[in-house]
């Protein structure tokens, strides 16, 4: 559809200007009018959340989605950060906020190292089983988690931490390893070897290569590890609403029940800034690393 | 030089935690699920095998049935709409444009959010009382509709299209890289022949790019498979069942209607179709003959 569009507007935009050939102004023209709609549709929503959150429920009533606040107002921010109600508690997204960053912390640190460590073990040393480990551990990045969640629940139970913040925390461990080994394996594979000879000459053990030498030396795999893993724990909604437990519930988890509840009266304007909240640390994440995220993404789509 | 990669004791010992997490975690559960599968169990696994009579039940079920047809179509509608908007994204970005970073921060931006925040703000923008329909009825339109979301045969649309604004940008992405990768010579030679450049696309480049594009089918599959998080912020599965899709149905019966028996099964099915998915994929991308991988 907005090929067609594009399509139609180059074919009326015929100003021939200057001495190019007229196709090729008019196949200039089309192309930057499509790249226009393309960002409109993208940019849209967001605009909207954003406009929609700075008008008062009276504005939003009369049904101008689009138009702008006629009076600017940032209390349904404060209402969604402060006093948001899911249910009868009324503590507002910043409990999700708070839990999440919580989990995220541990749950970053953790599975970048054991990562960072399966990824060296696997890269640089010759560890019998290495391929079959490997080829497993990729299939559990592709299985769909339903496969898994069941019986874990019950392994959870049974050594006490189901619903605890331990659960959630092993839970983004575990499903964040096959990614992190797979950076971290290509990326030391990739370095030059006699390094790591040499340091095997000058008599290295392994942890102390491990510590001393790789990981130093990783530090922009470790950046891009960083991405993935704040956005992508960050983002995760699946396991939050499973494994965290009603104490520890993410702020995506939160944030679906604030909107979602059926209580009461629906607060358009406070439910969009408590959702542009949740989204800011990612997106945060993602305009300060800029090319390093579609680096990241190139690296680790497998994530899905 | 005698110390080449050499067996040590301390590289197992590094490996533990992923060995614990590959079989208990991953091959422990899966083949937990699926002897689950194969029982009587409601409320707690149990012992008492009854063969294939929960699949049997399963596909008998219309909520699994509709759920089913309903990853087809977010399926087909997903991988084709971004396929064909993410190549074209890309190709645009490649015309030697200004402002490409600009574009291509804008195109892949929500990428980076949470399915939630992305279902969340489309219930709202196209929320029939207040939303889109709403406006243009402003506008002096009072007949017009698009109340899709409250559908029973369209809900599952909006689902594509928001699963397209979150995820096109990705594609995008990753043909944009496939395209930088085309030897320029190509693009002179095709100029001196006098050949039309979206000729050289349709001809040339797409058939190139297959590695790219077989790369970005098996990613949105995968998500495809996966999809909850998305269904459930966005319309709930509704109106009534007509946007349920089967990860939200396994969920619900593992812990709203405890009847794990049909919930195991149902995750039994869904991974027969990620292994048919992916086990060829797999094998292509990372253990392909060292010799294959030189000709691309």
């Amino acid at each position: 559809m907005l090929q067609a569009t594009s399509r139609a507007t180059a074919a009326n935009a015929v100003e021939p200007s200057g001495p190019r050939p007229r196709s090729v102004t008019a196949g200039r023209v089309g192309l930057y009018v499509f790249l226009a709609f393309a960002a409109l549709f993208f940019l849209l929503p967001m605009y909207v959340m954003i406009v929609t959150s700075l008008k008062t429920m009276g504005e939003i009533r009369i049904g101008n989605i689009f138009s702008l606040p006629t009076e600017a107002t940032i209390e349904p921010w404060i209402q969604a950060w402060n006093s948001a109600c899911t249910g009868l508690n009324c503590g507002g997204i910043k409990v999700g906020f708070w839990n999440s960053v919580r989990i995220l912390i541990p749950s970053v640190i953790l599975s970048i190292f054991i990562g960072a460590l399966t990824g060296y073990a696997l890269s640089l040393w010759r560890v019998r089983g290495a391929n079959l480990l490997f080829a497993v551990l990729l299939l559990g990045a592709f299985l769909p988690y339903q496969v898994f969640i069941y019986p874990l629940v019950r392994i959870y139970s049974t050594i006490g931490i189901y619903g605890t913040m331990t659960g959630i925390v092993v839970t983004h461990i575990i499903f964040g390893l096959p990614l992190m080994t797979l950076l971290f394996r290509n990326y030391y594979a990739s370095l030059p070897i006699e390094l790591f000879k040499a340091a095997r000459v000058d008599g290295g053990g392994f942890f102390q290569i491990f510590f001393r030498l790789m990981l130093p030396m990783s530090t922009p795999i470790v950046i891009v590890a960083c991405i993935l893993q704040v956005t992508g724990i960050w983002n995760d909604f699946l396991f939050g609403v499973i494994f965290a437990g009603r104490e520890n519930l993410p702020m995506t988890v939160q944030l679906n029940n604030i909107v979602n509840s059926t209580q009461g009266e629906k607060l358009y304007n406070v439910n969009m800034a408590a959702t542009i909240l949740t989204a800011l640390v990612p997106l945060v994440v993602y305009f300060i690393s800029g090319r390093w995220f579609v680096r990241g993404i190139a690296a680790g789509a497998v994530k899905g | 030089m005698k110390p080449r990669r050499r067996k040590n004791v301390a590289s197992y010992v590094a490996l533990i935690p992923a060995f614990i997490i590959v079989v208990f975690a991953y091959l422990g559960t899966m083949l937990w699920t699926v002897q689950i599968s194969f029982t009587d169990s409601k409320l707690l696994p149990s012992m008492n095998f009854i063969g294939i009579r929960q699949y049997e039940r399963l596909f008998a079920t219309s909520r699994w049935i509709i759920s089913l047809e309903n990853m087809v179509i977010f399926g087909i509608g997903l991988i084709l709409v971004c396929l064909v908007l993410g190549f074209l994204m890309a190709a645009a970005l490649d015309q030697k444009i200004r402002f490409e970073n600009t574009f291509r921060t804008i195109f892949l931006y929500p990428y980076a959010m949470s399915f939630i925040v992305t279902g969340l703000a489309w219930q709202w923008i196209l929320n029939p009382t207040l939303g889109v329909q709403q406006y243009v009825r402003n506008l002096g339109w009072t007949n017009f509709q698009f109340d899709w979301i409250v559908q029973n045969d369209r809900a599952i649309y909006v689902v594509i299209i928001a699963g397209v604004w979150q995820a096109s940008g990705l594609v995008m992405a990753l043909m944009l890289s496939g395209l930088r990768g085309i030897d320029q010579e190509l693009w002179k030679a095709a100029q001196i022949d006098g050949i039309p450049a979206w000729r050289v696309y349709l001809n040339i480049v797409v058939p190139m790019m297959r590695p790219t594009i077989i790369t970005s089918v098996v990613l949105l599959s995968l998500a495809v498979v996966r999809v909850y998080d998305l269904v459930i912020a966005l319309t709930g599965g509704g109106p009534g069942i007509s946007s349920e899709v089967p990860a939200k149905f396994i969920l619900d019966y593992l812990f709203g209607r405890s009847n794990i028996g049909l919930a195991t099964a149902a995750s039994s099915v869904l991974l027969v179709i990620v292994l048919v998915i992916i086990t060829p994929w797999l094998y292509y991308e990372y253990f392909r003959p060292e010799r294959a991988k030189g000709g691309k």
